[in-house]
C-alpha cells in the first residue's frame, strides 16, 4: 500500500515522499518500512509501540492512535510531523 | 590539531585549530535543526565521533562518525528501555544526554546517560545499545528516580568512569544526587552526604539531591568536585561526607552554577561559571558581569577571571555541558552560551575572548587535542 513520508522522515528514504509498504496492521507496516529504510520506525514509534508525541498516522485520512490498527489492501497510511515547537 | 565540537539545540559544529588555539576553522553545520545534547570525540582512538541526537518531531538516537565527521552512520539499536505490558511502568527514552566513552582499558565501549533516567551501554563504537539492567532494572529506581516534572525532563545527566579502574564509576541525576559502584554497574549506592536539597522538606537527605555535574580528577580519582543546584562541594575519598567549598565563593555572586572543570595536573585547581540563583533563578551570569571563578587551594578561596568578558549587560547562561577544559599547557578553557557564542581562554582563563557568536543554543562542547 501507499506511504506518504513526512519530510522528517526523507533521510531514510533518500528524499522520496511515497513508498509503498506491506502489512495488515499498521505495526506490520511499519516493520516492512523498517526493513526497507532501517532506523526509520524507532523515529517515529518508540520502545513500547507508541506512537511519538510530534508524530500523527492517518490510515486512509482517520487518524490512528495506535499501531495496531488493522489495514486493507486499499488503504493509505499518511504519516506527519505534527506541530513541534520552534 | 584541536578539535572543538558543539552541540546545539538545532545541529552541531566542527571547530579546529592548528595553531595556538586562537584561530579556528569551522565546518557545519551538521543536522541542521536537530537537537543534539552531546557531542564527543572519543579520547582513546582520537578520531571516532559520538552525537547524542533527537528532534522536535522524532525519537532519539545516536549518530557515529569515524573519519572525524566527514560521514555519519546511525546507531542500530539506540538506546531503548526493554519493552514492558505494564502501561504505568512503559518508560521511553525521550533523548541521550550525556556519552561517556569507557575506560581506556575497554576501546570500544561507551556509556551514554538518558532523560528519564538511564543507563544503555555500547560495547561495538556506539553502534548498538544494550540496557543496563543494574540501573535501569535497580530495586530503588523508582526512589532514586521519582517522576517529577523538571523543565527539560529528569535526567540521568552525567557518567563518570574512575581513571584507576573501569569498575568505579559514579553517575548525576537530577532528582536521585550522585550515586556510586565500585562493581560496573551491578551495585549502587547514593553517595549525598553533606549536600543541601534545599527545595526538600529534609534538606539533607540520603538521595534526592540535583547534581549538576561532578569532576573526578583523572590523576587523584580520591578528589571529587561537584557543581551542585544547592552549591559547590569536594569530596576526599575514602571520606563520604562532601564539603561545601562554595560558602568560600564572594559574597553576592554565591555558589549556583552547572559545571565544574577541573586542572588535570594539580588536583586543587577548579573552574566553576557562577550563575545567579536568587529569588526565581534567573541562571545568568550575576549582575549582568560574566566571570569564572578560580580555585587554587580546593576551594578554600576563588578568585575572578572576567577579563575580555563584557563588563556589563552580558547575561550568559551556560549549560552544564558547555563549560569544558583541555590539556594542554597551559590549560584553555572554552564555555558556550544559550545565546549561541563561544569564549575561550589560552591562559588558565586569565584571559578571555570570543571565538564565534550567533550560533543556535549551545547545548555542549568537547574539546580533544589530536596528535
Amino acid at each position: 500500500m501507499k506511504v506518504l513520508i513526512p519530510s522528517q522522515l526523507q533521510s531514510y528514504t533518500e528524499g522520496v515522499s511515497e513508498v509503498s509498504a506491506n502489512g495488515s496492521t499498521l505495526a506490520e507496516v511499519l516493520d516492512d518500512l523498517d526493513q526497507q529504510f532501517p532506523g526509520i520506525r524507532f523515529r517515529a514509534v518508540d520502545e513500547q509501540d507508541r506512537i511519538r508525541q510530534h508524530i500523527r498516522m492517518f490510515v486512509s485520512g482517520k487518524i490512528a492512535t495506535s499501531i495496531n490498527v488493522a489495514l486493507n489492501d486499499a488503504d493509505e497510511v499518511h504519516i506527519i510531523g505534527a506541530l513541534s515547537g520552534g | 590539531m584541536q578539535y572543538l565540537l558543539v552541540g546545539t539545540r538545532k545541529g552541531a559544529w566542527i571547530y579546529t585549530s592548528a595553531g595556538q588555539r586562537r584561530d579556528w576553522q569551522v565546518d557545519g553545520p551538521h543536522y541542521l535543526g536537530s537537537i543534539i545534547n552531546h557531542f564527543v570525540l572519543d579520547p582513546r582512538d582520537q578520531k571516532t565521533m559520538l552525537m547524542a541526537t533527537t528532534a522536535g518531531h522524532l525519537g532519539p538516537t545516536i549518530l557515529v562518525s569515524t573519519d572525524f565527521g566527514k560521514h555519519w552512520v546511525e546507531s542500530t539499536r539506540p538506546p531503548a528501555f526493554p519493552k514492558v505490558d505494564d502501561p504505568d511502568n512503559a518508560r521511553s527514552v525521550d533523548h541521550s544526554f550525556w556519552l561517556c566513552p569507557g575506560h581506556p582499558d575497554e576501546p570500544n565501549v561507551w556509556w551514554v546517560g538518558t532523560s528519564p533516567p538511564g543507563v544503555f551501554r555500547s560495547e561495538d563504537g556506539g553502534m548498538t545499545w544494550t540496557s543496563f539492567a543494574g540501573w535501569n532494572e535497580n530495586p530503588m529506581y523508582d526512589k532514586w528516580c521519582p517522576k517529577e516534572e523538571t523543565p527539560d525532563g529528569e535526567l540521568l545527566n552525567q557518567i563518570v568512569i574512575a581513571s584507576d579502574d573501569a569498575n568505579h564509576m559514579y553517575i548525576c541525576t537530577s532528582s536521585g544526587g550522585v550515586f556510586e559502584t565500585t562493581d560496573r554497574g551491578e551495585n549502587w549506592s547514593p553517595l549525598n552526604k553533606g549536600v543541601e536539597a534545599n527545595f526538600m522538606p529534609n534538606t539533607y537527605p540520603e538521595y534526592g539531591q540535583d547534581a549538576h555535574q561532578i569532576g573526578v580528577h583523572p590523576g587523584n580519582p580520591n578528589r571529587l568536585y561537584q557543581q551542585n543546584h544547592c552549591g559547590i562541594y569536594r569530596l576526599d575519598r575514602p571520606d563520604d561526607t562532601w564539603v561545601r567549598i562554595g560558602e568560600n565563593m564572594p559574597e553576592g555572586i554565591g555558589d549556583i552554577g552547572f559545571s565544574v572543570v577541573l586542572h588535570p595536573d594539580n588536583e586543587d585547581m577548579a573552574w566553576v561559571f557562577p550563575m545567579d540563583g536568587s529569588d526565581v533563578w534567573p541562571r545568568t551570569s550575576p549582575g549582568g558581569k560574566p566571570a569564572v571563578y578560580l580555585t587554587r587551594d580546593a576551594g578554600d578561596s576563588w578568585r575572578r577571571q572576567d577579563k575580555g568578558f563584557p563588563k556589563e549587560q552580558a547575561w550568559f547562561t551556560v549549560k552544564r555541558q558547555a563549560f569544558v577544559g583541555d590539556t594542554s599547557q597551559p590549560l584553555g578553557l572554552f564555555l558556550g552560551t544559550t545565546s549561541g557564542e563561544i569564549w575561550s581562554s589560552t591562559d588558565e582563563g586569565d584571559n578571555w575572548q570570543q571565538i564565534a557568536c550567533h550560533l543556535p543554543e549551545i547545548y555542549s562542547l568537547n574539546v580533544v587535542t589530536v596528535q
